[in-house]
């Protein structure tokens, strides 16, 4: 080696180091997540290429286990004095965050507070709708959204002697698909994750129908379930009659269905499009993606699905220059392309429209069949019963709809007493919420 | 004769020093938790604390108004009964085998000494595994003996599960106090009553049961506080309190509403009816039952 190749690779070894070493003039800002796994990677990835782009702030990811560990941690930390400036939480935190207004800070005054123009109407109205406070001004930024689909295992289709290009589309319809999959052996015809989400919550805005009253609790904390209707019942006790004849098998709370789908146990599954990416990696067979199924005879259906996931929050009494380092790593997200990667890279929903435009220009949808289905789902014009559901206490209220419909499943009560059970519960934690918070 | 067994110190001032470390964690680790579990079952606050309003007994009002809550009253009962039942006897059965093994003892008992390294939650997420209805081992047997296991909807096969977990966790702990209490009886009260002619059954029914009673008092009283408060892991990582609210135990709930839901006052309110009903399951215990005991 010549001495001054010597000299060039140690001068190159030198660039290299105080590249990675973060510089003093810094202004750090602290991101707690609950992304684990290959969701962790795409998060710091995020994270990196943004301290990449430029110089002034550092983004610092850090993993703070599930949802509600992360809220609790957050809150504790609050509490002493010490909160993150970027907390993400899942959706059913989202009134107990907007209650909370000495402790966090609207994502539009952070925004403005950047310098950066904030354009509100760039973002899916279905998913910044769910984010927006009633006087229009958004409080989190959508980070991580995806919403309830039916999941079916074509391979299985096939051997029960169904179209596997034909999912069913409505309820009447699945009931026969799951009777012909069990007459073909199959031990598990159809099953869901998040019950509350998927049967009660989105099953409500996809028929144009209130879950909860004042606009699902858009309008006012003094909101209360509003699921014993005919149609909420018919569908309960559809559900039930199926676990009787075992074409509907429970599987669990929360997610925990998902793994039964993917290892193939389970035929048919609605829950979260964020799925998608397990069964591509990790199924032996070929999966497909539906629409959530509906009855025909509603008039209305099928309207849209309502989101789940996680926004980003700001937490308050942080220095205004840690809030435009905010602002700036928010406005990088917001970014068309780097939203278009997202979701391409992880099945969450795109939540601009130009990133929609811009995944189904490159051919995304028709490369990979099923992964526009979410997206159809949403981008559209929502109505004021299916923008969203905004409740207090949710956390409670939805182990509350998971206790009281396991009852229905296992035969114990009827439909119709299942969810006058529920309601009367839910209205009574959303009576506390409202005293709590007035 | 009298022999005076208390220690006198010359000076007053020395044995406040010599007890003040103990007091000084049984002050911060004991008293003052409780004293702001009390503190906080009187107020009602949103998550992040920004606002806090003195509500009164509100939270207890509320908590006693709800029916589910008093049901998970007898739940807790249940399983508390169960767990210390159960738990006792079997630990006691396998310390007095293991007292009678002479070769591979130490064997033996390291491996019953084991599952107490355990966490609580991987003891919960190890049984789910073994029950799991589609994929579990002992599912997988009990469906072959005709048996349906599903403890996603089956109250009682729920409440099994937990009851398994929670005493497999905890008979390590009363297996080393039995051992150590089966060891410390002299041989030769044994050894007479064999000379005498007692089998091996009378000879634990009238040597070595009543010379354990101590340990055993101590142990009841030790796993009624373990079933009452340390279980609440077990139930979060088996059956999250469900089906229903069929295995929602009462520190399972002070759990879920504190650190899960978020709602401070109302768990704070749960932790303190809790504590009552275990002092006052305490105190009965040092009443009534120490009586039978012979130091």
């Amino acid at each position: 080696m010549t001495r001054k190749a010597f000299l060039l690779a140690a001068l190159g070894a030198a660039a290299a180091i105080s590249v990675a070493a973060p510089a003093h003039a810094q202004t750090e800002i602290v991101w707690w997540h609950s992304m684990s796994g290959q969701l962790g990677e795409w998060v710091n990835g995020l994270a990196k290429d943004f301290n990449g782009k430029q110089t002034q702030y550092k983004v610092t990811p850090v993993f703070k286990g599930t949802y509600p560990e992360s809220f609790a941690a957050a809150i504790a930390a609050f509490r002493a004095g010490n909160a993150p400036h970027v907390l993400q939480v899942f959706e059913v935190g989202t009134a107990s965050m907007m209650a909370s207004k000495g402790a966090i800070k609207p994502v539009s005054e952070v925004m403005q507070m950047g310098g950066a123009k904030f354009d509100t109407s760039v973002y899916v109205p279905a998913v910044s709708g769910y984010y927006t406070a009633p006087n229009g001004q958004m409080l989190s930024l959508p980070f991580n959204s995806s919403t309830t689909v039916l999941h079916y295992n074509k391979d299985a289709f096939k051997a029960a002697g169904l179209d596997p290009e034909a999912p069913p589309k409505t309820w009447p319809e699945l009931t026969l698909a799951a009777a012909k999959l069990k007459a073909s052996g199959h031990k598990c015809p159809f099953t869901t994750s998040w019950q509350s989400w998927t049967q009660l919550e989105s099953f409500s805005a996809w028929h144009n129908v209130e879950f909860a009253t004042q606009r699902n609790g858009f309008n006012g904390l003094n909101t209360r379930l509003a699921v014993v209707t005919p149609l909420h019942i018919r569908h309960i006790e559809n559900l039930a009659n199926m676990a009787q004849q075992g074409l509907f098998v429970y599987k669990g709370r929360n997610n925990s269905a998902d793994a039964t789908f993917v290892s193939g146990e389970c035929a048919m599954v609605t829950g979260s499009s964020a799925l998608y990416g397990a069964v591509k990696r990790n199924s032996k067979f070929t999966g497909g993606i539906s629409t959530l199924p509906y009855y025909p005879d509603v008039a209305g259906a099928p309207q849209n699905t309502v989101i789940g996931g996680a926004s980003l929050w700001v937490m308050s009494g942080k220095k205004p220059d840690e809030y435009k380092g905010v602002a700036a790593f928010f406005k990088y997200l917001s970014d068309a392309n780097v939203q278009a990667k997202s979701h391409q890279e992880t099945g969450y929903l795109p939540i601009t429209t130009a990133a929609f435009k811009l995944t189904e220009d490159s051919g995304f949808y028709k490369a990979n069949p099923g992964t526009d289905v979410a997206v159809t789902q949403m981008i559209r014009k929502t109505t004021d019963k299916s923008r969203g559901i905004r409740l207090g206490n949710f956390v409670q209220i939805r182990t509350i709809i998971d206790e009281e419909l396991e009852q229905v499943w296992a035969g114990k009560h009827s439909a119709r007493d299942g969810l006058v059970a529920l309601k009367k519960r839910s209205d009574e934690q959303l009576e506390r919420f409202e005293k709590a918070n007035k | 004769m009298t022999v005076e067994k208390r220690v006198r110190f010359k000076s007053w001032w020395l044995p406040w020093v010599l007890v003040a470390p103990q007091m000084a964690i049984v002050l911060v680790f004991f008293f003052w938790p409780a004293g702001q579990a009390l503190f906080y079952s009187v107020l009602q606050q949103d998550a992040f604390g920004t606002s806090s309003e003195f509500v009164g007994l509100e939270n207890f009002r509320t908590l006693f108004a709800d029916e589910t809550y008093i049901a998970s009253f007898k739940t807790t009962a249940v399983f508390s009964l169960l767990v210390a039942g159960i738990g006792l006897l079997l630990s006691m059965m396998l310390a007095v085998m293991a007292d009678r093994v002479v070769r591979g003892a130490a064997v033996y008992k390291t491996l019953l000494i084991w599952p107490y390294a355990v966490a609580p939650v991987v003891a919960g997420v190890l049984w789910l595994f073994m029950f799991a209805p589609s994929i579990g081992v002992v599912s997988y047997a009990l469906r072959a003996a005709g048996i349906e296991w599903d403890h996603l909807l089956n109250g009682t096969h729920a409440m099994i599960l937990i009851v398994l977990a929670a005493v497999w966790k905890q008979v390590s702990y009363n297996f080393l106090f039995f051992l150590a209490g089966l060891q410390s009886i002299p041989k030769s009260l044994v050894e007479a009553a064999a000379i005498d002619g007692a089998g091996p059954w009378r000879r634990f029914w009238t040597v070595q049961f009543p010379l354990l009673t101590p340990t055993t008092f101590f142990l009841l009283v030790i796993n009624i506080v373990y079933a009452f408060f340390d279980t609440f892991a077990i139930v979060d990582a088996a059956t999250s309190g469900g089906p229903g609210k069929d295995t929602a135990i009462l520190v399972y709930k002070v759990y879920f509403d504190g650190f899960k839901a978020m709602d401070l006052g109302g768990s704070a309110a749960q932790s303190v009816v809790l504590m009552v009903i275990v002092i006052a399951l305490t105190v009965i215990q040092f009443r009534y039952v120490e009586k039978k005991v012979n130091y």
